[in-house]
């Protein structure tokens, strides 16, 4: 469906349906300290949200205790840009029934958004039946299980210790399908060495989609004066959660994995993991995820922040000929691929636009002190790309700081490509090329 | 108080009490620590970077920088130093936009270079502040070198002379030594004493005898340093100023705007200065921009430079003359004086022509107008006082046995405290290679 702007000009449908939940837009708030409460969620809801996971719950009793010193630690970038932020907080510190008293009111309040359960309970069915019928009179949408959390949880047998084991995930999604009709969302940790495993299990247990993904495992700094890691807690430091812009790479990486692995296809995905601007949720969208949660970047900037996005997604998404965001899922999917299908035979090399280069030499000295010596320098700073020594090897695009100031122009077939001294032919890869062992071995 | 602005004449006391501390305090103070963090981030550590080549010391720029940048700024003090011990006033009066940074890399990108002179007074000024002086001197040579002029040359020689072990003497004729850094800069571009400090902080080094108020061809002559020492340095300046060449030039009320940038200086209480309402500055140079600009901080009226070429021939820097501009001064290009007019022996006002820059020189126009003015100053250059058995306009020593030159009296002199500094510090290691053969 067509939607007119304020303006009446076209704008894209941005609702989605993400495993039967309806929500205005594809950009929930992940389970985390935005979502823990009444308060917030209210605010997130009428900044724009189109939907939040509640901030995990655990079993009724006592809750957790949280520590009463710094929770989190952070890496920079310039101008103190947040990269990436860790925490060593556990899930809600505050009691059960509040949190479900919140839930019911504020979804009643606002139906139009998604309204997720993050829950966290013993590894045990009776555990998680009475949780489930705890819950099941909110009239949430749905609910997630905490398997991704790394620290605190992780050593009492839940969280990431649940996740880790591909054989708990499943025995523990079956039992929540078995004791409740709500839809069932599996957030994964990637503190594990295939992100395919745990996906699996999910899908056999009968998940009905996996988020991903959780922290993971790190200490941002140390402290040269006291030695110990940060966050600091009386001298002493844990590993805590890693997320933020630093963990999109990975996220993106085992989103992907999941989309195109035979087994595991199809099965819908929330993509998690540094999103912070409109085009990372689209990045995470076109590899598969079927709609994005957001924890850092508003714990960065504030709620406000989900007004671009949903312009930026709405704009590109009208560029693109995009009516709803099912055209965008996965349209990129196709084209991961493993090492051995690219295709040898396409060749590029550096050019240098001279008009835009401001004269920096970062690309020489990457390039003469660590790569191919394939860059010029004059004694007026004119910096060339030398052909013959060129393997397109992208570096100099990477550390240039102008944009576009560099780009890799492909030869096209049959052009003669000066480093080999080979004209460039059809596409070929790995597995019919001469210099493959198992090639020649079955020659 | 009763003088205001508009009251005629060369009176003291023009403004509040209150206006002068404002006017004449630091005009761009040094970076907080999270300023110089963000300016510092912007350094794109360049390869062989452009900034490096454009300054006359050769400072590694971009180490510095990121040494800023990751929290060791006594480290970044110390690149800065080893190449330029005077980096702390060259923080403050570098025309940073004609050196390393018109060659920022971000000049060329944004427009916006990184703030290079402000990260080094940062650097500088936090060590400067402990009282920390990172060099100590080699083993004793008994190698003895008197060093004539306390100037940025003088001194940069004196500490690298040190710095290898030699002892050195290093004589001036004024009262304090600095030089230009303590007379001839404005008062407002180092504030709080700076240039006095810095001598105090270069001197910790050791070696260095310093004797104010020894004139060379008064007290000494170069013969007898020659034969009293093992090497003699000349840093001797630019001690004549050039003539106006105009009727009634010695009128009251015109003076040189040299004199008058070194009296501002040594006057704590700016309010004790006389100055007129309506001033007038002959030249086109960082003197007549900085007699101008303070002619206004002390409360004149009326602030007229004229210089007698085209504005893009001044070689008071771009950014200098806006700043001239922004405290409200006028500059009139393309003007020459024909005549001071006086009243009762006191200058009334200026005539001038206008002129013509052509292939065969300047030329007067029969066109003139008449500038209102109770103060002139003269801004039209300096003139070397050559020694006896040396000629001008600038030192060339190279004939002469066991003596070097540099700074604004030598051959490649440039009004620049920073290219002084380079050469003294070269001629230092010039005078120390020729010890140890």
């Amino acid at each position: 469906m067509q939607v007119l702007g304020p303006k009446g000009d076209t704008m894209a449908d941005l609702t989605t349906n993400f495993i039967g939940i309806k929500s205005p837009n594809p950009f929930w708030l992940a389970s985390a300290p935005p979502t823990d409460k009444e308060y917030n969620v209210r605010r997130a809801f009428k900044a724009g949200w189109g939907g939040v996971v509640w901030k995990t719950l655990g079993s009724e009793g006592l809750p957790v205790v949280n520590v009463n010193g710094p929770r989190y630690g952070a890496v920079w970038g310039a101008d103190r840009r947040l990269l990436g932020l860790n925490n060593i907080e556990l899930i809600t510190d505050r009691p059960l029934e509040v949190n479900l008293r919140e839930i019911k009111q504020v979804k009643r309040d606002w139906k139009d958004r998604a309204m997720i359960i993050s829950l966290m309970v013993p590894c045990d069915e009776e555990s998680w039946k009475d949780i489930l019928a705890r819950i099941e009179d909110t009239e949430a949408d749905g609910v997630e299980l905490n398997f991704g959390c790394p620290h605190g949880m992780a050593e009492r047998g839940m969280g990431s210790a649940v996740g880790q084991v591909p054989e708990y995930i499943e025995m523990v999604t079956r039992w929540v399908k078995q004791h409740s009709r709500m839809p069932c969302i599996v957030k994964l940790t990637p503190n594990i060495s295939d992100i395919r495993k745990p996906a699996e299990a999910a899908k056999r247990g009968g998940a009905d989609a996996v988020s991903l993904i959780n922290t993971i495992n790190s200490i941002t700094s140390v402290n040269l004066d006291s030695f110990s890691p940060e966050p600091m807690i009386d001298g002493k430091g844990t590993h805590g959660g890693y997320c933020g812009p630093a963990v999109k790479p990975i996220a993106l990486n085992m989103v992907a994995e999941i989309a195109r692995s035979e087994a595991t296809r199809g099965l819908p995905i929330s993509g998690i993991g540094g999103v912070t601007t409109w085009r990372d949720a689209a990045e995470f969208m076109a590899l598969g995820a079927g709609n994005v949660q957001v924890c850092t970047a508003v714990m960065t900037y504030g709620f406000k922040i989900v007004e671009e996005m949903i312009s930026g997604l709405s704009q590109y998404m009208d560029e693109k000929g995009m009516v709803s965001t099912a055209d965008l899922v996965g349209k990129a999917v196709p084209n991961v691929t493993d090492w051995q299908f690219l295709n040898l035979n396409y060749v590029t090399k550096a050019r240098i636009d001279q008009d835009a280069c401001i004269g920096c030499g970062r690309c020489f000295a990457a390039c003469e002190d660590t790569s191919h010596q394939a860059i010029s320098m004059s004694e007026d700073r004119v910096f060339e790309v030398m052909d013959d020594e060129c393997v397109a090897c992208n570096l100099c695009v990477n550390v240039c700081p102008v944009e576009d100031c560099i780009e890799m122009v492909e030869l096209p077939k049959g052009a003669l490509d000066e480093r080999t001294g080979k004209k460039v032919g059809d596409y070929a890869n790995w597995t019919t090329h001469a210099n493959n062992p198992s090639v020649s071995a079955a020659e | 108080m009763s003088n205001t602005p508009l009251t005629p004449g060369i009176v003291s006391a023009r403004l509040v009490p209150e206006a002068y501390a404002h006017n004449f305090d630091d005009l761009d103070p040094v970076l907080d620590a999270h300023e110089a963090h963000v300016a510092a981030d912007r350094c794109y550590f360049c390869h062989d970077a452009p900034c490096i080549t454009a300054c006359p010391t050769s400072i590694d720029i971009p180490l510095f920088i990121r040494q800023i940048a990751t929290g060791t700024a006594e480290a970044a003090a110390k690149t800065i130093w080893d190449q330029n011990i005077m980096g702390g006033m060259c923080a403050r009066v570098c025309p940073t936009e004609q050196l390393c940074e018109e060659a920022c890399v971000r000049e060329a990108a944004e427009g916006k270079p990184v703030e290079i002179g402000r990260l080094q007074r940062f650097a500088t000024d936090r060590v400067m502040e402990k009282g920390v002086h990172p060099y100590t001197r080699a083993a004793a040579t008994g190698k003895r070198v008197a060093v004539v002029g306390a100037g940025p040359a003088g001194l940069a020689c004196a500490h690298r002379l040190a710095m290898h072990g030699h002892d050195v003497v290093v004589m001036d004729r004024r009262a304090k030594p600095g030089g230009l850094n303590e007379y001839g800069i404005a008062s407002y571009k180092t504030p709080h004493d700076f240039a006095q400090s810095e001598v105090e902080w270069l001197l910790k080094i050791g070696g260095i005898t310093v004797k104010t108020g020894v004139e060379l061809g008064r007290d000494v002559t170069l013969d007898g340093l020659r034969a009293d020492y093992d090497a003699v340095f000349l840093g001797i300046g630019l001690g004549g100023v050039n003539a106006l060449r105009a009727a009634g030039e010695d009128l009251r009320g015109v003076r040189d705007a040299v004199d008058f940038i070194a009296e501002l200086r040594q006057q704590p209480d700016k309010s004790m200065l006389g100055i007129g309402r309506d001033v007038v500055v002959i030249g086109g140079g960082m003197t007549a921009v900085d007699a101008a600009v303070q002619s206004r901080l002390l409360g004149a009226q009326n602030v007229t430079i004229v210089y007698r070429r085209a504005q893009e021939k001044m070689s008071a820097s771009s950014h200098e003359q806006d700043h001239a501009q922004q405290v409200g001064v006028r500059i009139i290009c393309n003007a020459a004086p024909v005549e001071v007019i006086g009243v009762g022996g006191a200058v009334s006002a200026v005539e001038f022509a206008y002129t013509e820059d052509g292939p065969e020189g300047l030329k007067l126009l029969a066109d003139t107008f008449t500038l209102k003015a109770d103060q002139v100053f003269k801004a039209i250059g300096q003139t070397l006082v050559a020694p006896e058995g040396l000629a001008g306009p600038k030192l060339d020593v190279t004939p002469m046995a066991k003596v070097w030159t540099g700074g604004d009296c030598g051959m490649g002199g440039e009004d620049l405290t920073v290219t002084a500094v380079a050469e003294g510090r070269d001629a230092a290691e010039a005078i120390h290679a020729s010890f140890g053969a």
